[in-house]
């Protein structure tokens, strides 16, 4: 079972990915990081309003393994969040990249986006990490 | 077949009782007191007794077999603890009684104080928190307070490594402090470079579980503690891991400042269902004005007595702890005296690690530490070579048709399908040689006939359970037909 890395976001070390629509950046897991977790069951969102920094730990997901901390790779004003997840969380595993989206944050700093890594990096740095 | 509950098997008028006439006149009850009805089930004797003896027999306990669930030392109960716990001395007396009526189990509860004290080489101990987490929640309390009498109550943060039991971030966050995670380095200790780097003068202290739930002891321990407690904070020890070291090394002698222990594993009290809890902490000297009120103490004239800590934090529970969990935890400690207690730990670190080498050598399932001597504990993964599509709770779900309780699945997080096994010194090597041989049959099984893992298990009371819609959409009462 090959999980999907599309290269149109970019991904966290801790799983995250973001997608720059060139207003917003839009805030997700990656496939790995929801088949790590297995069904979920919860998810806590942020609210509407709040202003975030890079690295803050600003989601909360519920699987029937464990609990995860979400943090947000960039800092900024969270603008949208998306309310589907809490009656639907089931949708992290089916669609991580699309309907699972978490928020959407107006970025105050672009250049953060610099540091996350590309598809190819985050699938390579993943291999290094299970065989570890 | 889902069992009835016991309000189903009611019948209107059955009794099981039979009170005799009361010879005292009756006073009415109050009219304001008295509700309209009260639905409670009536049944026959029998009908009560084989409703729970059918129910006890579908459940799982150490004392029907093997138990190896990781980081809870499911140690076998001595019977010897419930008949000293039923003496009359014991059941009959209350917490409220003039202590003068009470001195025999107020000596029990000092003499237990000073046991903890010695084994844990600390200096004061609080027998009152009800279980470990309470333990750690009073110990974090302990913790900032102390801070605040130094003048340091402008520090909020503990750092908690990532090997550490999962509810160590939770009693931080219900103390109202805030959680820094520390890494661990390759080998399974806590990353020092890392830890520096979050030694400030915001830190209140550092809670390790040491040894960690990798089933390591942290080689650097002392060295950590030493820079925690340069930087000006505390060091708390979560005691679920004793079993590991009683006898053999204290907690105190390396650095260690606040731990609890779990009377409920490390000194085989029932738990898991079988009983309530009892999570004792101890503490230095420099802690020991801030304990929970009241200690026990005994006074210049030869009398126990109740003791309020001069800046004691209060009360974290009613009376004085789970009073029969700590009689039992006593006699269990002096059945085994100081040198049968060392003995226990050697046991069960010799027991953990003659499975982790049978594993190691049989070669179906990844032990990420095996390089290195465990403790009383191990993590190994559910990841076997040529069955990509079982996960480690394919595995556990299987175990539980070979008659064992499966291990700890999961946890600790930072290894992915964890399969965290802790035999206990109370299992023969027969019973260690049986688990490694379901284990290797499953694994065959994993490649031949994965399916038969996927719906595992076979021969429970009930198959594979729904635990996505459990907890998605949980039924938590039934609701009348």
């Amino acid at each position: 079972m090959s999980l999907n890395y599309p290269n149109d976001v970019r991904y966290a070390k801790t799983d995250e990915w973001a997608r720059y629509d060139g207003e917003l950046v839009v805030v997700g897991v990656s496939d790995y990081a929801q088949d790590a977790l297995s069904d979920v069951v919860f998810v806590e969102l942020p609210a509407l309003g709040d202003v975030v920094a890079a690295g803050d730990e600003v989601v909360t997901v519920e699987s029937v393994k464990a609990a995860a901390e979400v943090v947000t790779p960039v800092s900024g004003e969270v603008v949208a969040v998306n309310a589907a997840l809490e009656d639907t969380p089931e949708l992290i595993n089916t669609d991580p990249y699309g309907e699972a989206w978490f928020f959407k944050v107006k970025p105050s700093d672009l250049s953060e986006l610099d540091a996350l890594l590309d598809a190819a990096a985050y699938e390579a740095y993943n291999a290094e990490r299970e065989d570890h | 077949m889902a069992d009835d509950f016991i309000y189903e098997l009611s019948s209107p008028g059955r009794v099981g009782v039979a009170l005799p006439d009361s010879d005292v006149p009756e006073t009415p009850i109050p009219a304001d007191t008295l509700r309209p009805e009260l639905p409670l089930p009536e049944l026959s004797e029998v009908d009560v007794v084989r409703h729970y003896v059918r129910l006890s027999t579908k459940n799982y306990g150490v004392d029907t077999g093997f138990y190896p669930l990781g980081s809870c030392t499911m140690k076998y109960n001595p019977k010897i603890n419930e008949q000293t716990a039923r003496l009359p001395g014991f059941t009959n007396i209350h917490p409220l009684q003039d202590p003068v009526t009470v001195q025999g189990a107020m000596q029990l509860l000092y003499e237990m104080q000073d046991m903890l004290a010695e084994i844990s080489g600390l200096d004061a101990v609080t027998l009152q928190p009800s279980a470990g987490a309470q333990g750690e929640f009073t110990g974090v309390l302990i913790m900032r307070k102390a801070q605040i009498a130094r003048g340091q109550g402008h520090r909020d943060k503990i750092l908690i490594p990532d090997s550490a039991h999962g509810t160590n971030p939770a009693s931080t966050a219900m103390s109202g402090l805030h959680v820094v995670e520390i890494a661990s380095d390759a080998d399974g200790n806590v990353d020092i470079e890392q830890l520096k780097a979050h030694l400030d003068d915001t830190v209140v202290g550092l809670m390790i579980t040491n040894p960690s739930t990798l089933g390591l002891f942290d080689q650097n321990i002392v060295e950590v503690c030493r820079l925690v407690h340069e930087a000006g904070g505390l060091v708390y020890g979560d005691g679920a891991n004793l079993n590991a070291i009683m006898g053999i090394v204290r907690p105190g002698d390396l650095g260690i400042d606040v731990m609890h222990f779990n009377l409920h594993k490390t000194f085989s009290t029932p738990h898991g269902g079988g009983g309530p809890g009892s999570g004792p902490v101890g503490v230095v000297a420099e802690l020991a004005p801030f304990l929970p009120a009241p200690v026990v103490g005994l006074s210049a004239e030869g009398e126990y007595e109740w003791v309020w800590p001069a800046q004691s934090i209060g009360r974290v529970r009613s009376f004085h702890g789970n009073f029969g969990v700590i009689v039992r935890a006593y006699t269990y400690i002096r059945m085994h005296g100081a040198v049968g207690l060392r003995r226990v730990s050697e046991d069960a670190v010799l027991n953990a690690n003659y499975m982790q080498a049978r594993l190691l050598e049989l070669g179906d399932y990844p032990v990420p530490h095996g390089d290195r001597y465990c403790m009383h504990e191990f993590v190994a993964q559910g990841k076997i070579a040529g069955a990509e599509g079982i996960h480690t709770l394919d595995i556990a779900k299987r175990l539980i048709d070979f008659d064992y309780h499966p291990p700890t699945i999961y946890f600790p997080l930072i290894v992915p399908e964890a399969l965290m096994i802790e035999p206990t010194e109370t299992e023969s090597k027969e019973t260690l040689d049986g688990f490694i041989a379901a284990l290797t049959q499953i694994a065959d099984e994993a490649r031949s006939d994965p399916e038969l893992l996927h719906t595992a298990p076979h021969h429970a009371p009930t198959r594979r359970l729904d635990e996505v819609r459990a907890a998605r959409q949980p039924i938590l009462a039934k609701t009348s037909a």
